[in-house]
């Protein structure tokens, strides 16, 4: 299992091999987070130019980007405000689009953070990417420093590619539009691979699908809330009675 | 443009709220890790949170008009690329090209 560190001419295989601490922490974070990087930077460079075509300033995409750090509800959040909503209804969205990070708190390892800083900075960055890869098989091994090492490299990533976008979305003309539909695919792409996680639990989809078709003829204007709220209902509901019927309670 | 104050208060809201629903639960639901209930939400609700968000940017899509046809049109390649592939970058480019071209060209009204 020995590697030399000086092996000339031969690259390092990226074995499990425990990197000592320090600057190669950060670098094997890098790696770590190259995948969720190159995602993030053409939906970071969306968000930045729509907001700009929306007519917001280049340093509220960036404002947004770091301190509301949440990706695809920052989408929404560019026609709450230039909807002008009012904030008690912005509050009430980002919970209901947020709340998913609730559960992250049921896997996500931040026993191993140490530090009480580093502890806040990892509950605060913790965004749907960095769940995914701090919670997966690879990640277990992993220290605290390589842990927030990723989400830093992602956080930093995002902001810097919604400012360029929000500074560049000035220079797109304006008969190209439709940049709108990045929001779309991400929510499809993250749809099927969860639904493809689930392995066959077609129910629960479906109840959603059912849930948000309801909330729309129902209640148009206050769509995403209802929705939510029917499918926690229906979900509870489905648990309720599939876990009745075995006779333990 | 709507008023700067307000538009930053707007993502100091959604930034309080945020980090409130990803730090509080690390205390408040450590106790409940071994509720069968919140385990049986945790590894349903995911799929259907995004069925849900996707629903919702999809919900004034004039279904019976022809400006239906360009996010349709996109919708049909992400999936396509992405069961095909299973690369994330690869199908959210695809689509959003797809639609910006269309929605730009073809179909600008």
């Amino acid at each position: 299992m020995r590697t030399s560190p000086a092996a000339v001419g031969n690259r390092p295989r990226s074995a499990p091999v425990p990197l000592p601490p320090g600057r190669s922490e950060a670098r094997a974070a890098f790696k770590d987070s190259a995948g969720a990087i190159l995602g993030f930077v053409p939906l970071g460079l969306a968000f930045g130019a729509l907001a700009a075509q929306s007519g917001l300033e280049w340093w509220w995409a960036g404002l947004s980007a770091a301190l509301a750090f949440g990706g695809s509800f920052e989408f929404l959040l560019i026609g709450l405000v230039t909807a002008a909503v009012p904030l008690a209804a912005i509050a009430l969205s980002t919970f209901m689009v947020n709340v998913r990070h609730v559960f992250y708190a049921l896997s996500f390892p931040l026993q191993r953070i140490t530090g009480r800083l580093g502890k806040t900075y990892a509950a605060f960055a913790l965004c749907d990417e960095a769940y995914a890869l701090a919670t997966a098989n690879q990640a277990r091994s992993w220290t605290s420093r390589r842990i927030l090492w990723l989400q830093l490299y992602l956080h930093l990533c995002w902001t810097t590619s919604a400012i360029t976008g929000a500074l560049l979305g000035s220079l797109i003309p304006n008969g190209v539009t439709g940049l709108d539909f990045a929001l779309t695919a991400m929510f499809t792409v993250l749809a099927l691979d969860a639904i493809r996680d689930m392995r066959g639990d077609l129910p629960s989809p479906a109840l959603a699908l059912i849930s948000a078709a309801a909330a729309r003829l129902l209640f148009p204007a206050q769509m995403l809330p209802a929705a939510f709220a029917l499918f926690t209902a229906t979900l509870l509901a489905r648990h309720y009675f599939t876990t009745r019927k075995p006779s333990h309670a | 443009m709507p008023d700067p104050s307000y538009t930053i208060a707007a993502v100091l809201v959604a930034a309080a709220v945020t980090w409130a629903l990803r730090a509080l639960p690390f205390a408040a639901l450590t106790p409940l890790r071994a509720s069968r209930t919140v385990q049986y939400l945790s590894t349903r609700m995911p799929a259907g949170v995004m069925v849900i968000l996707l629903a919702y940017c999809l919900r004034n899509l004039p279904l019976t008009h022809p400006h239906a046809l360009a996010p349709l049109t996109a919708l049909a390649v992400t999936i396509g690329l992405h069961l095909w592939r299973r690369n994330a970058l690869l199908s959210i480019l695809g689509g959003t090209t797809v639609h910006v071209t269309l929605v730009s060209t073809v179909m600008a009204s």
